[in-house]
């Protein structure tokens, strides 16, 4: 009888694992690689100018600066994903090959929102962690003092002409005429948090959709639409570039300073069965 | 006299011994001589747009330069060659009927022979045959300006050398302007504010097998692949004023709303095909001779290889203007982009936005056709 007991649980608990290994955060493997350096950033609320393009009344408008809230603390790679990180996901076949050339202690560059989201993914395969790209919130708490307000003078709204120029001078502005190649890690620094080469010359692809929020009288939102087939790339100004583009220094547009290179650092996301610890645990 | 000596006396004293040996220049033309201090484009040296005054000779030095050079923001370097520095060359400013008198001069850092061939000039392959020089040597060649217009000049000495140099970046240009200046179709006279030389270039730099842009350490170690590749007519880059962004940015041009701008467009290789992202060329001489009406309300005027256009434009609203080789291929994925930075009121009669992009009206809700239809959108939907 208890023997039949004891049967019957391990049935049922087999079925059970099978549920939980389909569920993330839930261990199917042990890790085959130790977890990236990682920085966590305490909890905290921080002043956030909106990303989008944003109208007030039917006419072009300043985005509305708001207090964000961070509430968990914020894992983030200390610095971006580099060229030889990126290699192992390559030979691993979950990641499509990039400039093969690419220095391996440089980040790598020359990858799309798609190829990041192929590393996000094979990285908490291998790890047993669950990573993803950062909002334009996350990025821009963790950036900190590196994280430059792009937003224009009122007066910058009159007419197309100003609007123009005023956004070329603060693109222009924010080039501090370096090189565009990628440098070694670190070679810009580390802000109050110890993350390296924010807003250095490679620009960061987060998860924010293009959005355009439709603003009432009262500065009100009335209608947004998002456009996920534009995803917004953060370094020294914000780029909004199409999810498949790997080079963006070319613009497509006529005018306007683009993202000198294109790459990326992920945040570790304690979401699932593991979060669900960690709050039922009161962390 | 071996005496080493720093006294004032003794100087002048050496001074005039290297004056006393120079080679003598004939004196044989009694007119005025202006000497000109050319300057670097886009931007060109203080001129008169019509004169008063009878022919004069004037004088203007070149020195041909090679030297290596980063032409976009990877850092692609290419064993350029260059008059006074500069690519394009400066643009020489003249009167129908004055004489350029041009003295070249090699650098001593030099390993080849150059030599200048101004396509307004009359016989001896523009001056070509004249000027051949080696490292360290000078000529000095004088052309009288019979014809109006804008003109190219590049190195020309000869074989395959002529179009390495050129693709290299040895060209610019001249402008001879009528003496009583621009004119309409009409004959009513025309004037500028401002006048820039943007030089169009297509540079050819080899690759390694990774796709990798190379370098080399001598211009004879880039001749033979450079010349390979020049062979195939598929420029690497097709940039304004020598480098991919040369005139973007910090560089872009300023003009303010109500200013007319004369723009000078050289080519001396392909053919290119000038546009203005918003706006126009009031007045066009597309070959670039003044002798010709020219050609008003312009779109896209053409560039022929081995030529110079002239446009006016009066700026007429405030913003960026892109500035573009209209092969739209060249102008963003070559690097043939140059920006107007224009201060001034905005024109709401010109142009106005109506409706910010927002969502589509309820009755407009359009959809692609799917793709085994090819009938039209059905817009009643």
């Amino acid at each position: 009888m208890r023997l039949a007991w004891m049967i019957a649980l391990l049935v049922a608990f087999a079925g059970h694992a099978a549920i939980f290994a389909a569920t993330p955060g839930w261990r199917p493997a042990p890790p085959r690689m130790a977890l990236p350096d990682m920085v966590e950033v305490r909890p905290g609320a921080f002043d956030y100018r909106a990303s989008g393009e944003f109208t007030r009344d039917g006419r072009p408008a300043p985005a509305p600066r708001e207090t964000i809230t961070i509430a968990r603390p914020l894992a983030i790679m200390r610095h971006q994903v580099t060229a030889a990180d990126y290699r192992l996901c390559v030979d691993d076949g979950a990641c499509p090959p990039v400039d093969g050339d690419a220095a391996p202690d440089r980040p790598v560059v020359k990858v799309s929102w798609r190829d990041a989201q192929a590393y996000a993914s094979w990285l908490s395969r291998v790890t047993a962690a669950r990573f993803r790209l950062p909002s334009d919130e996350e990025w821009a708490y963790a950036a900190a003092s590196r994280f430059r307000d792009d937003g224009l003078p009122d007066s910058a709204y009159a007419d197309p002409g100003r609007q123009a120029l005023a956004r070329y001078d603060a693109e222009v502005g924010s080039d501090d005429g370096n090189d565009k190649e990628p440098q070694p890690v670190g070679t810009f620094g580390a802000n109050e948090h110890g993350l390296v080469d924010m807003a250095g010359n490679v620009w960061e692809w987060t998860d924010t959709c293009f959005a355009r929020v439709m603003l009432d009288g009262r500065g009100e939102p009335a209608a947004r639409l998002t456009n996920c087939g534009v995803r917004l790339a953060a370094g020294r100004h914000r780029s909004y570039v199409p999810d498949f583009i790997r080079d963006a220094r070319g613009g497509g547009c006529s005018a306007g300073a683009q993202p000198s290179n294109l790459g990326f650092r992920l945040v570790r996301d304690d979401g699932g069965w593991r979060g669900l610890r960690r709050m039922l645990a009161g962390q | 006299m071996t005496v080493i000596s720093t006294t004032p006396t003794a100087m002048v004293a050496a001074l005039a011994a290297v004056v006393w040996t120079a080679p003598a220049v004939a004196q044989d033309l009694e007119l005025p001589r202006q000497k000109i201090e050319l300057v670097a484009p886009p931007f060109v040296h203080p001129h008169e747009q019509a004169t008063i005054e009878g022919p004069k000779i004037i004088e203007v030095r070149i020195v041909a330069e090679e030297k290596e050079i980063v032409i976009d923001d990877q850092g692609t370097r290419l064993q350029a060659m260059t008059f006074n520095g500069s690519i394009p060359a400066p643009l020489i400013v003249a009167h129908e009927g004055d004489y350029v008198e041009v003295t070249l001069v090699s650098a001593e850092t030099n390993t080849m022979p150059h030599n200048i061939d101004f396509h307004a000039a009359t016989g001896a392959s523009g001056g070509g045959d004249l000027t051949l020089i080696g490292p360290g040597e000078q000529a000095v060649m004088r052309w009288k300006a019979t014809r109006p217009g804008v003109f190219v000049y590049h190195c020309i000495p000869g074989g395959p050398m002529i179009p390495w140099h050129i693709a290299s970046g040895m060209s610019g240009a001249v402008m001879v302007l009528p003496r009583d200046g621009l004119r309409d179709g009409a004959g009513k006279p025309l004037k500028y504010d401002r006048v820039y030389y943007i030089g169009e270039n297509d540079f050819y730099v080899p690759r390694d097998s990774a796709g990798k842009f190379k370098s080399y350490p001598s211009h004879g170690d880039a001749f033979a692949d450079t010349l390979e590749l020049m062979r195939k007519l598929v420029p690497s880059h097709v940039v304004f004023n020598g480098r991919v962004g040369a005139l973007t940015g910090k560089n872009a041009m300023p003009a303010k709303v109500g200013e007319t701008v004369l723009i000078i467009h050289s080519q001396p290789d392909r053919d290119s095909r000038v546009h203005i992202i918003g706006g126009h060329g009031d007045f066009v001489w597309e070959t670039g001779k003044f002798g010709n009406r020219p050609e008003i309300d312009v779109e896209t005027w053409f560039v022929r290889g081995g030529s110079a256009s002239a446009v006016l434009y009066k700026f007429l609203q405030p913003g960026i203007y892109g500035y573009v080789n209209h092969n739209m291929i060249e102008a963003v994925e070559l690097g043939a982009t140059a920006h107007f930075k224009v201060e001034g009121t905005w024109s709401d009669d010109l142009m106005r936005q109506v409706q910010a992009p927002g969502p589509m009206a309820p009755q407009a809700k359009v959809t692609a056709a799917p793709p085994t239809s090819t009938g039209t959108v059905d817009k009643r939907r």
